[in-house]
């Protein structure tokens, strides 16, 4: 199962500023060019696409491809319009997904 | 021998801007050729960005391409980039993409940007498997395209290593 950080700023925010949020998840990122002690090929294992959605719309994707590192980091910026969840989904190859949510807390 | 990639745990710091005079000072000569001009696209990078670009030739400029000149291990490299240029409904940057030149792969990532970001700012971390340019392209909601190319020095490579 991934482990997944979705780190929002601490201090106050207020309705119009630019953040920055920064999402880290658990991943190998096994791009499928590697052998294996046998010669054999390690199958290609990795995440696609990464999703942001705030306030009901998607505001912010990724597509990745094996260059990313493993463990996939993105930061990226957002206006926080109002306080409500931030929701990150992860999709990889087989089958992988993962959903994680943040709180993002605007002050006036 | 197969070596898995060590996890990793935590946020990572942003790129760090290694400074291209200390780096020199250092008494560093094998970069001294990086520091004078501008990294060139490849053919197979130049072919990579025009698969973005629809063919179109991207412009230099508003694209700033965050990356340390000379970097000891390739399995995870910081890059950043930002696009000088507004995020307004009507008028912003829609798309980035990330190019390498030597890489099995020239492909890295392509972020898909919206207004509600407020600045195209865009930090992750990648493999370089050698000494090569790494490209980043824009693409602004009116269709131009913009580019900022750096070249970056490996000492340890990733993607293929045993």
């Amino acid at each position: 199962m991934a482990t997944a950080n979705i780190l929002v700023p601490r201090n106050a925010i207020r309705a119009g500023d630019v953040i920055l949020l920064k999402t880290i998840i658990s991943h190998p990122m096994e791009t499928g060019y590697r052998r294996n002690e046998t010669g054999g090929e390690i199958p290609r294992n990795i995440i696609r696409r990464m999703i942001c959605r705030y306030d009901g719309q998607e505001v912010f994707s990724v597509e990745m491809h094996q260059a990313i590192a493993a463990n996939p980091f993105m930061a990226f910026s957002l206006v926080a319009t109002k306080s409500g969840p931030v929701e990150i989904e992860w999709v990889g190859d087989h089958g992988f997904s993962h959903r994680q949510s943040a709180q993002i807390t605007v002050t006036g | 021998m197969s070596r898995p990639f060590l996890p990793r745990s935590g946020i990572e710091q942003q790129p760090a801007a290694l400074d291209r005079r200390a780096v020199l000072g250092a008494g560093v000569g094998l970069v001294t050729t990086l520091a004078i001009a501008p990294a060139r696209a490849s053919s197979e990078l130049a072919a990579a960005i025009r698969g973005f670009t629809g063919g179109a030739e991207p412009k230099t400029g508003k694209v700033t391409l965050d990356i340390a000149p000379l970097v000891e291990n390739g399995n995870a490299v910081g890059v950043e980039v930002k696009v000088d240029h507004p995020m307004t409904p009507d008028n912003f940057v829609r798309d980035i993409a990330i190019f390498t030149e030597k890489n099995p792969s020239p492909d890295v990532a392509v972020f898909h940007l919206s207004p509600k970001m407020g600045r195209a700012h865009v930090v992750t971390r990648m493999r370089l498997a050698t000494t090569q340019n790494v490209a980043a392209v824009a693409r602004l909601s009116d269709g131009s395209t913009w580019q900022d190319i750096r070249e970056v020095i490996v000492t340890i490579a990733a993607c293929t290593e045993e």
